[in-house]
């Protein structure tokens, strides 16, 4: 495996690729999410996603932030050759929800909100509350591995460039066209 | 943000590498020995080490107490100070005035400027408290893998040392390269495949 550190710069466009991507999916294919995870009733992006754009030398920069925020300019953004570099996500399964942001570059969590757990009632209750805990967060994970790993097995495969990334510009060229 | 928070921050690791002696024995002992202290250094600007889930300012670590289920659940405790730089400008100064009185000189020589400096550093560090810190950890030696409650990189490079002197394993952060080759079940000819990937362009 190659070093850590230069890995770590090198190959964050996979990051940011798989953002990208899972962006596409989600608007288009919630069967093929379904199939990776049969327990997901949906998975949408969730109150930000940001994205950034290094053509031409520098770096622009563009947050969407809100409940309600369109993402019309993010595809604009898409179109002048920007990639998703962080998103919340809200993923549902049964009655319960996660939210999250997902970075592109670290794949590291934050705002992680499980579903709410029972309040601690006795000291007996303590170590099935962090189990409990560890389990709704360990979905999240697993959620991200499942995901990652299928876009991996793409990535690799001659249908990325063949299939994906067309069907991918097509999308982009569709959304900035009827101003969605 | 901790793991009974309702929000929190994680960064995942793959802890590589087998312990061949007694597990339970050899975390024990590598969270013992690297527990945090009882009585800090009173002139250092930061302290780190080991402390319990449960009583993280009074680090306990003689018996189980540690695992829960599969884990072992611990926290890594960081004591900082924070020496503000506007107050280390003006007792620098103060300092200067009164080498300058005392010398009957006009002028600081650079030795003298950085001794003044150091100085000044080391009086306001002992007498400044240090902010503790809090950051869970959740590990998984079964899966190889660990939770560490915070994103922050100076946590994250602190955990990453400590873990490694304590327990004689190395964490491996889980970020894309690191999850494509070690985690998606790749194969070596596909792993070769990986390391030869350039980034796509999605619009024409």
């Amino acid at each position: 495996m190659l070093d850590i550190a230069v890995s770590y710069n090198k190959y964050k466009f996979l990051g940011y690729e798989f953002l990208t991507w899972l962006w596409y999916v989600i608007e288009n294919d919630r069967e093929w999410l379904n199939d990776q995870d049969p327990e997901l009733v949906t998975l949408d992006i969730g109150n930000c996603i940001v994205l950034e754009n290094r053509e031409k030398g520098g770096v622009e920069r563009i947050s969407i932030k809100g409940d309600d925020a369109g993402l019309e300019e993010g595809v604009m953004a898409l179109d002048k050759g920007a990639f998703v570099v962080e998103t919340n996500l809200v993923y549902k399964t049964g009655d319960n929800e996660w939210r999250f942001t997902l970075k592109g570059e670290s794949f590291n969590v934050s705002n992680l909100k499980p579903p709410e757990v029972s309040a601690l009632e006795t000291e007996d209750e303590f170590e099935g509350l962090v189990l409990e805990k560890m389990y709704l967060y360990e979905k999240v994970f697993l959620l991200i591995d499942k995901l990652y790993s299928a876009f991996i097995e793409i990535r690799l495969s001659e249908e990325w460039k063949s299939g994906v990334i067309v069907k991918m510009r097509k999308w982009i060229d569709h959304q900035t066209k009827s101003g969605n | 943000m901790g793991l009974l928070s309702t929000s929190a921050s994680i960064t995942r690791y793959l802890i590589d590498g087998v312990i061949n002696d007694s597990v339970m024995e050899t975390v024990l002992n590598g969270l013992k020995t690297n527990r945090f202290p009882d009585i800090e250094e009173e002139e250092s600007e930061m302290t780190a080490g080991w402390t319990s889930f449960r009583t993280p300012y009074q680090p306990y670590f003689d018996d189980s107490s540690f695992v829960i289920g599969a884990y072992f659940i611990f926290a890594l405790r960081i004591d900082k100070k924070s020496i503000p730089p506007k107050l280390v400008k003006k007792l620098i100064a103060v300092e200067t005035a009164r080498h300058l009185s005392e010398s009957g000189r006009d002028y600081v020589s650079k030795t003298e400027k950085q001794a003044i400096k150091e100085h000044v550093q080391t009086l306001l560090a002992s007498r400044i408290p240090a902010t503790p810190t809090i950051y869970d950890i959740v590990w998984n030696y079964e899966q190889k893998t660990l939770y560490f409650f915070s994103t922050q990189k100076a946590a994250n490079e602190e955990l990453e040392t400590l873990f490694s002197r304590s327990f004689n394993l190395s964490p491996i952060r889980l970020f894309p390269y690191t999850m494509a080759s070690l985690t998606a079940g790749l194969n070596d000819v596909r792993k070769n495949e990986l390391n030869k990937l350039t980034s796509s362009v999605f619009v024409e």
